[in-house]
Order: structure tokens, then sequence, then C-alpha cells
């Protein structure tokens, strides 16, 4: 009897607690794992070592810049999957949430033969006398093509459950289309989009595949903290545990900040 | 009822299988539980089956070796596992089963030998020298070693971090130069994969890489590469099964006939 009772519907069965719970330790236990492995002593000096420092900079300014690109690019396509209709819509869709399931090295590899010396556009560019291979501007372009999927999808999530209510209102009153975007629909997604532009961001700070192939690994240049981690392990360890450690703690607080407080999200999508 | 009972034991076996597989996963190689007993009390001749973790400059030479010596030794398995040095290092200290460790350098031997994973004294069974990689083409107009210090030329090499690294910098100061790369990178193959793709105007790769790539690049001998060759040790790893087996393919990699089959991939002799 008590199954039929609305609680017993929407309870979770305790069985199911138990395994939630091996989930979350298969995810937890090669992080404290890593933390165990940490050498305490030497943890400052290693990763405030010049090398470190530098990576940790590079790789902070290229996530900037490639969030910023992920927002320019992700915003009008996710207003085209989500509120567009045209033919190959689902098509366009599926290409380009591709790079999310893609091993980073094959977009690395797509990358090169695009914007290298030899590639599609690059051959164009090195004539214009711009170079692209083994510079900043490569990490960047990695590291946007592997994120970009992570904005589109929090934005096209967060404009398909707003609906077009308050559009339709707007253009009843006479606002243009340009209008009604910049005054309506941006600000009633804005918690959609300033979350994809975190997971963008912390997408970007992880970005290694790609950018090793595509972009090279030169200290202050293209050698990114998970570049300089990949390279630490070879000679040493301890350098490479501790800057893995240093990344985790970033990448948690960045996406803290995106999931931390959903209710207070939740409210402020209400347009004022 | 049952069917409840039945759904939470699926759901338990398919985490206990995912466990599992995780489990596995630090092994990289599977042969954990089929490893053959040994044969070697009862025959004078080596049976069974061995894993043999490689520096992945040897896979091509190795996978020879392996095919002849199986053919030789009916009964026999060797299981060839490739990767970095280190990665390899790393794996065995972790408690990777092997029986043959094959290293690209004696600093990564040495780590093996410091975690008492040694079963004999390492044997050097070959040598590997660096040569400039360039394009067919070869744009830059690379001739020389003095010509990777042209302003302009793209240049690539190892990170000193890693093997090949070490030697380009053993060559940089034996030779008195300073290289100005474009990018040092973490592997072989990736300084490998700039020059063939074309992007780099020259790399420093092994003498090894550019026979194995065919016509994809041009290699161009330098004298001063002799300041820095790369010796290659092996040993039997302590905790093997089958150390008679291990022990008689590390002997047919340095008779003779193992030596052609090296030198012909563009191997030294120690």
């Amino acid at each position: 009897m008590n199954r039929r009772s609305p609680v017993g519907y929407t309870a979770i069965p305790p069985w199911i607690y138990a395994v939630a719970g091996l989930g979350a330790c298969f995810v937890l236990l090669p992080l404290l794992a890593m933390v165990t492995k940490v050498n305490w002593s030497q943890f400052i000096p290693l990763i405030t070592s010049e090398s470190s420092l530098t990576a940790l900079g590079l790789s902070l300014r290229t996530s900037a810049a490639s969030t910023l690109l992920c927002i320019v690019l992700g915003i009008p396509l996710a207003l085209v999957l989500a509120r567009g209709s045209f033919p190959g819509q689902r098509i366009l869709r599926a290409f380009v949430l591709l790079p999310l399931v893609l091993p980073p090295v094959v977009g690395g590899i797509a990358l090169l033969y695009t914007f290298g010396r030899q590639g599609l556009l690059g051959r164009g560019l090195e004539v214009a006398g711009i170079q692209i291979a083994f510079s900043t501007t490569a990490v960047v372009l990695a590291q946007t093509f592997v994120a970009l999927p992570f904005m589109v999808v929090s934005l096209e999530g967060a404009l398909r459950s707003a609906g077009g209510k308050y559009e339709a209102v707007a253009a009843t009153l006479g606002a243009r289309p340009t209008t009604v975007l910049r005054r309506v629909t941006l600000p009633l997604v804005l918690p959609g989009l300033a979350s994809g532009a975190v997971l963008s961001f912390a997408r970007c700070l992880g970005e290694f595949g790609a950018t090793l192939t595509f972009a090279g690994s030169l200290e202050g240049v293209t050698r990114t903290l998970p570049l300089e981690i990949y390279l630490q392990r070879e000679s040493d360890a301890d350098a490479a545990v501790a800057l893995s450690l240093v990344l985790v703690a970033v990448a948690v607080l960045v996406v803290g900040l995106a999931y931390g407080n959903p209710q207070q999200k939740r409210k402020s999508r209400v347009p004022q | 009822m049952s069917l409840h009972y039945r759904r939470v034991s699926m759901l338990l076996a398919a985490t206990a299988l995912i466990v599992s597989l995780s489990g596995c996963a630090f092994g990289t190689v599977d042969n954990a539980d089929n490893q053959s007993p040994s044969g070697s009390s009862t025959t004078s001749e080596p049976s069974g089956e061995i894993t043999v973790f490689a520096a992945a400059s040897l896979k091509a030479p190795f996978t020879t070796l392996a095919e002849k010596f199986e053919a030789a030794h009916p009964g026999t398995t060797i299981k060839l596992s490739f990767a970095g040095s280190a990665d390899l290092v790393t794996q065995l200290t972790a408690g990777a089963p092997a029986d043959v460790f094959a290293s690209a350098d004696t600093k990564n031997m040495s780590k093996l030998q410091d975690a008492d994973l040694v079963a004999d004294t390492p044997v050097d069974f070959a040598t590997n020298t660096l040569e400039i990689a360039v394009p067919p083409a070869n744009p830059a107009a690379v001739n020389s070693l003095a010509d990777l210090v042209e302003p302009g030329l793209k240049l690539v090499i190892c990170a000193p971090q890693v093997p090949c690294g070490a030697a380009t910098k053993a060559v940089e100061e034996s030779a008195g130069i300073t290289l100005a790369p474009v990018s040092e990178e973490s592997s072989v193959t990736d300084v490998l994969g700039k020059v063939t793709s074309g992007e780099a105007d020259a790399g420093l790769v092994y003498l090894t890489d550019i026979k194995s790539s065919g016509d994809k690049v041009r290699g161009i001998k330098f004298p001063e590469s002799s300041a820095a060759v790369n010796i290659y040790p092996i040993t039997t790893v302590s905790t093997s099964k089958n150390k008679a087996l291990a022990d008689a393919f590390i002997t047919s990699i340095t008779d003779a006939a193992g030596q052609k089959v090296l030198t012909d991939a563009g191997f030294g002799t120690p």
C-alpha cells in the first residue's frame, strides 16, 4: 500500500544510495590517493618553481581568452540550435557537440590540418604573414575547439527551458529582433551563460592532447599546466603530483562556482 | 519481489564488473591471470609465456625478434608492451606483471634497479644516435648542426627531461651551440610528427625514427652526434614467474642473429 502513496513514487530506494555511494567513491578515491602521494614538505617550493608559475599563468591567460571566444561563438550557435529552424539543424548539433566525445589528439590533428602551415587555412594565413603553429594562438584555438560544446550545451538547455513568452511580448510591443535578444533573451539565460562560461574555462584549463598535438610545448609560449605536469612526470614525480593537485584545486573551485548555489540561480532567471 | 532482487543483483554485478575492470587498468597488460605455469623445471627447452616491456623505439625490431623466437621455440608466447621507458618503469614499480624490461636509456634502468626489481645485471644490447630530421623537400635547406641556429628556422627538439632531450643537450654542449627551438616536446614521436606534418623545418630525433618513417622525412647525419650515444639495457624482472624463458629471449636478442635485426632497424652495437 505504501508504494501507492505519492511519496513512494518519488522517494529514492535505499539501495540506490549504496550504489551511488560506490559511484562517488569511484570518482573521489583516485583524487584522495593522489593527495596521499603529495610531498607536503616540498609542496610550496614545487608549485612555486619558475616553470610551474609560468605554466599556470599561461594556462589561466589562454583559458580566459578561449572562454571569451567560446562566449562569442557559442551564443549564436546555441541560439541557432535552440530557436532556429532550418534543414540540417540536427546534423549541425551533432557536429558541434562532437569535440565532447572525440579523443583530444584527434582534435589536435584536425586543427593541425586546418591551421597548420600546410593546412587548409594555414597556407593562406602564412601568405598573409600570420603564423599560428607553435604560438599561444594555437593553444587558444585548441582550447576553444574542445570547450565550445560545453558552452553550447549549457546555453541551449537554458534557452529551451526559458521558452519564448517574454520575447513574444517584447516583439508585439515593437522591439526589433536584436533589441529582443539584447534586452530580453540574454538577460533571461544569463545564469546558463555564466555556467557555460565557467565549464568552458574549466575544460580549457584541463586541455592537453589537442594542445600537445597542435601547438607544441615551449615554456611561456605553449606549455600550459597540463603539459608541464606531463613533462615533469618524466623526471620529477613529486612535482607532477603537486602540480596535479593545484590543477584539481583550481578546477574544483571553478566548477563549484558554477554549480555552487543552483537555487539562487533559478530565482535570478525571473526578469526584473 | 524476485524481479526486484534480480534487478538489484544485476546492478551490483555490473558495479563489481566496473570495479574489477578499473582495477585491471593499472596493469595495462591483461595477462595477469592467464600466465602459463613455467615449464622450465621439467624440460631444458623453455616454454610458456612471458611479457616483455620495451621502450617504444624498439617496437619494430622487437616485434620481429619475438616472432622469430616463437617460431624457433614452439609452445612459447612472447607478449609485447611498448611505451616510453619512464612510463614502463612507473608501471613496473606499481606492480605490473612483466618478465623482461628493455629500456631506451640507462637512467630508467637504474630506477628499476633502485626499486629492486632487476633479477640480473642489465646487459647493454643496442645504441641509438641522434640525427637531424627534415621534411623531404628540406624547405629551410638544413645541411648541418650549425644550420639549426639560423634565425627564423622552426626547430623542434625533445625537452631535456626525456632521454632524447638529454641527448640533444649533450650534443649542444659538446658542439658549443645553443638551440632556440619553437617547441620542446615530451617524446621523440611528437618531434617526428611536427616534422612529417611539415609544421617544423627541422627536428632532432633518433636515427631509428628516421629509418622507420620511410620517405616521410629525410635524415641528415652530423658528426657531433657521437657526443650523445644512447645505450639500451635489457634485463629479466625479478618478479618474473618464467625466468628461464625470459633469459632465453634476452639471449636471442644479444646473439648475432638478434643484433642483425637491430642494426637493420638503425640501432648501433654497444
